[in-house]
């Protein structure tokens, strides 16, 4: 999806239904908060963050219900940056410059974000940012409430370690910068577990890939040295679907060789025949199938709000629930929606998560979160095997990786830094 | 992994003495039973291990059954008395069954009860302690899924059991099997270096794959042992170099009868009409998306024809998406012929709508399209795993091409649709009505693109991105073969597929991508008009 035509259309579709589709009402009533969604409802990336639309609006309908915010009634102003990622600064700078929105809710690829990150700070406005990433970053004006590599990918591959006896890894991603650094950082950790670089295969592929077999055989061929090898998988979207059509056709099990995906949820597992995925495995900190009362009522309410009770729920959408509660506690708090007070507040607001606990804003602008590894069931849900027995802070600065092992982050005042280094003392200022 | 072989070394020790005494058919009385079942629920996956070797240990008849059941999650305990039960999911409940008496019991509420977990390793353990509580059964499934389980955990406990077995099989399959697993468990012994050595020839005449996974270990062992283990390792790699190579082959003619489905629809559109079609790919989806229609219809009305699902899409997508074709050919594209920059923007505009417009009935996400039967699995060949899905869409590709070419050839429409490419004026001169035949050729190259995206719902995801994905590489072919040949675009597409092969595993999938494209512009370079260039006025107009 990026590759050149791709981008092409991206600019077409943009000049050809961008401004139709920014449905924000140009009257600003005095007695609103504007809070502005930025998802993609069109191009390659609609299939995953048209959802976080409809969960951003199901969740502010709900809060009206409630009385609003501060009194005031809260309004939704959607736009469509069009999976297009220079559209999406520019969409951020109308959301934040023409309809004055108090906070933003929105990106998914990392490329978006690090497209708005400019906007956020040169305007000083809120971002919440709700997907899995790999890290490596801290913004004063940007909060990360998905999960940071060591909240997903390093209590997955510790799980396989202890539980399946894995010695052997495939570190198997789509050729962009969120595999990789997980994959760096993965590298980095199994190696200082004594796991030795022959054991470990990292394999990259194209956006959408779709002719698994030769990789497939080759996973199959590094699986037969006579050690239990398992696959990582860092695949992104569509790409998927023909991975494990092929792992199944060529009848490797999840017994043989289990795959444990971080970007495979309930929502991607509903384009699927999942009989042949049955006990392949994924670490998140959400499932729909999290046995909970608060879940419960949730997904009974969801289902209510989108008229159709067989949408199901995922963990970025959890992690927007989380965020926009975080957001409306911080307001509550600080009595404005200014941003500067905002930020204030909202380190140490801490609210209730769908797994039953309660997840804080933490000084680096991530949050806690429980961790959980599922196995794929015939249904198309996950039954979880594995939860972390407390809640795991998110660590921006990956401790394995040799250039960010000595950073911190800490947005509150006097430090305000987020790259502050421990070793040499000083606050690295730019701050990404 | 210590463990582990202890217990598997019980599970087998206990299967022999289960079987020795099965004449007696052992049950030991409930009492003892239903403290066993009840620890299956432990607090971890290491209790229920153990709650596994201890039942195994009774060597009562029911605990196959039990351990089944297990496996398959249907095991669950009750939240309030903790108690175990067999349970069937009907509705809001779950029917109950006693798992140690058979009794039925009240049914409980899906809210009351919670499913004993099992993960993989679990999974593992059971297949092995079923495995030697099977060896010996009546039925020559169980006892082949035995000797696997034992050839996957290699035992060496279990070698007397399988020696009996042996001496029992009449099936040859299954008793060369088990002479696998048990050669397996011998080189994971300790027997004499004697042993090993014909063990380590037992298993090289095996399968490579499988044999290389055994033999590794031992590498770098001392003696003769080490020897032989080094010797048959490496000519099992030589023999795998070359199943490589044909490997390499096969999945390359596979890629390029995939490349060539998606191009053959654009070789008509482009190559014979020589209009640029960015909306190909959307034409493909849409015959994607007819497959998924066809198939709820029959799931609705008459599952017993699932399997025939696909012969039933084929008609309709090509008749769907030769429709779009027409309809756009009569609607955008005759206004434009002879500027291909506007059609190429035009198309490309069409491209955008279709795709929304299915985004907005079908939603964003991926829809689910089933495989019939007979497209799933696969079958080894020597050293290749060939799945069905790939081998029926070569197959298919080649029947595509072939009647495209009949149709072309043989037909009045084929002769029609050549001679207003060829000379335009001159067909008109003759009698042919040149409107109808430019909206039939392109509704037969759209037609044709829509079976693509029939056999394309098997092995990629559908969504209303599917095309974007195919057209690039669709030009490429086209472009590379030749434009207006579709002897080019079969050639094209396969040395296109089999080169991509052969540059991936050295290269990777992301470089290798990128080398075929390079590989094909200096190819350009040298001959603009494609491998095979047609001659003569056709391809000034």
């Amino acid at each position: 999806m990026f590759n050149l035509p791709a981008r092409f259309i991206g600019t077409l579709a943009a000049a050809a239904m961008g401004a139709s589709l920014a449905m924000s009402p140009a009257s600003a009533a005095d007695d609103t908060i504007k809070v502005g969604i930025l998802h993609s409802l069109s191009g390659t990336m609609a299939i995953s963050e048209t959802t976080l639309k409809d969960t951003m609006l199901f969740l502010i309908d709900e809060q009206n219900k409630k009385g609003g915010v501060l009194g005031k009634k809260l309004e939704a102003v959607v736009v469509d940056p069009a999976s297009d990622w220079p559209l999406f600064a520019e969409k951020a700078r109308q959301l934040i410059e023409q309809d004055k929105v108090a906070a933003v809710f929105g990106c998914w690829t990392s490329s978006s974000r690090k497209s708005v990150l400019p906007v956020f700070e040169e305007l000083n406005s809120l971002l919440f940012y709700p997907v899995q990433y790999e890290g490596e970053e801290s913004s004063r004006n940007v909060f990360y409430t998905g999960a940071a590599p060591n909240q997903q990918a390093i209590p997955a591959v510790d799980y396989l370690a202890k539980e399946e006896g894995v010695e052997r890894w495939v570190l198997a991603g789509t050729d962009y910068v969120y595999p990789q650094t997980t994959n760096k950082i993965l590298k980095a950790y199994l190696n200082a577990k004594g796991v030795k670089d022959e054991d470990i295969m990292i394999n990259y592929t194209p956006f959408g890939h779709s002719d698994w077999q030769t990789i497939v055989s080759d996973i199959k061929k590094f699986g037969s040295a006579g050690k239990k090898t398992a696959v990582v998988s860092t695949i992104n979207g569509d790409a998927n679907v023909p991975f494990y059509k092929e792992l199944a056709n060529q009848g490797i099990k999840a017994e043989d060789i289990p795959v444990v995906a971080f970007s495979v949820g309930e929502e991607e597992l509903a384009g699927l025949d999942t009989k042949p995925l049955v006990g392949h495995l994924a670490a998140w900190n959400y499932f729909q199938s999290v046995d909970a009362d608060v879940n419960a009522d949730f997904i009974k309410e969801w289902h209510a709000y989108i008229k159709n009770d067989k949408r199901v729920t995922n963990d970025p959408m959890e992690a927007t629930y989380i965020g926009f509660n975080m957001w409306v506690k911080a307001v509550e708090a600080a009595g404005t929606t200014d941003s500067g007070a905002v930020i204030d507040s909202i380190v140490g607001v801490s609210v209730p998560n769908l797994s039953g606990g309660s997840s804080t804003m933490m000084p680096n602008h991530h949050i806690t979160k429980p961790v959980l590894i599922g196995e794929v069931q015939d249904d198309g849900q996950f039954d979880i095997v594995y939860q972390t027995p407390g809640l795991v802070v998110g660590d921006e600065w990956s401790d394995y990786l040799p250039g960010s092992k000595d950073l911190i982050s800490d947005w509150r005042k006097p430090m305000a830094c987020g790259n502050f280094n421990i070793a040499s003392g000083k606050c690295g200022g730019v701050t990404n | 992994m210590q463990f582990i072989r202890l217990l598997s070394a019980l599970v087998l020790m206990l299967g022999i003495f289960h079987h020795t005494v099965e004449a007696h058919a052992q049950t030991v009385d409930e009492a003892t039973l239903r403290p066993l079942v009840q620890a299956l629920a432990g607090d971890n996956f290491d209790d229920t291990t153990k709650a596994i070797s201890d039942l195994v240990r009774t060597g009562d008849t029911r605990v196959s059954a039990l351990l089944n059941a297990l496996g398959a999650g249907d095991l669950y305990v009750s939240k309030a008395d903790k108690s175990v039960f067999l349970g069937k999911r009907e509705g809001t409940d779950y029917v109950a069954t006693d798992p140690v008496t058979g009794a039925k019991l009240a049914p409980v509420p899906r809210s009351a009860a919670e499913k004993i977990k099992v993960n993989n390793r679990l999974r593992r353990e059971i297949a092995a302690a079923i495995g030697g509580l099977t060896l010996m059964s009546e039925n020559a499934g169980e006892r082949r899924s035995a000797a696997e389980a034992i050839l996957k955990t290699r035992d060496p406990e279990s070698i007397p059991l399988l020696d009996q077995a042996i001496a029992a099989e009449k099936d040859p399959g299954i008793k060369a099997l088990m002479s696998q697993a048990k050669a397996a468990a011998i080189l994971n012994s300790d027997v004499p270096d004697a042993e090993k050595i014909a063990a380590i020839t037992e298993v090289s005449a095996g399968n490579g794959r499988d044999a290389l996974g055994l033999l590794t270990p031992l590498e770098g062992a001392e003696g003769p042992v080490g020897e032989a283990a080094r010797s048959a390792i490496s000519s099992i790699n030589s023999e795998l170099a070359v199943w490589n190579a044909v490997q390499n082959i096969v999945y390359g003619l596979s890629l390029g009868s995939v490349l060539l489905l998606a191009a053959i629809g654009l070789a008509i559109t482009f190559g014979v009409m020589g209009v640029i079609n960015m909306a190909h790919g959307e034409m493909v989806m849409i015959g994607a998306y007819t497959t998924f229609v066809v198939q709820q219809v029959i799931r609705a009305t008459a599952p017993g024809i699932f399997d025939y699902s696909l012969l039933i899409a084929l008609p309709a997508a090509f008749l769907v998406s030769g429709g779009v074709g027409v309809l756009i050919e009569r609607s955008v594209i005759r206004f434009l012929y002879g500027r291909p920059l506007e059609t190429l923007l035009a198309t490309w505009g069409i491209s955008l709508v279709l795709q929304q417009a299915i985004r907005s009935w079908f939603g964003a996400s991926n829809v689910q399209v089933g495989n019939p039967s007979w497209m799933a699995g696969s079958f080894e060949l020597g050293l290749l795993t060939l799945t069905w899905s790939r081998l029926w869409i070569i197959v298919f590709a080649l029947s595509v091409f072939a009647i495209l070419q009949l149709v072309l050839k043989k037909t009045m429409l084929g002769l029609r649709m050549r001679a207003v490419t060829q000379n335009r004026r001159m067909a008109s001169s003759m009698g042919i009505r040149t409107p109808w035949v430019d909206a039939l050729t392109f509704g037969l190259g759209s037609g044709i693109a829509g079976i693509a995206g029939v056999a394309l719902s098997q092995i990629d995801n559908v969504s209303p991105n599917l095309g974007q994905g195919y057209i690039i590489d669709s030009f490429m072919v086209v472009v590379f073969g030749g434009v207006g040949n579709l002897w080019g675009t079969l050639v094209g597409a396969m040395s296109l597929g089999i080169a991509n092969k052969f540059l991936e595993p050295f290269a990777g999938a992301v470089l290798g991508k990128i080398l075929v494209l390079v590989l094909i512009i200096l190819f350009i370079q040298k001959r603009p008009r494609g491998l095979f260039a047609l001659k003569g006025r056709a391809i000034e107009a």
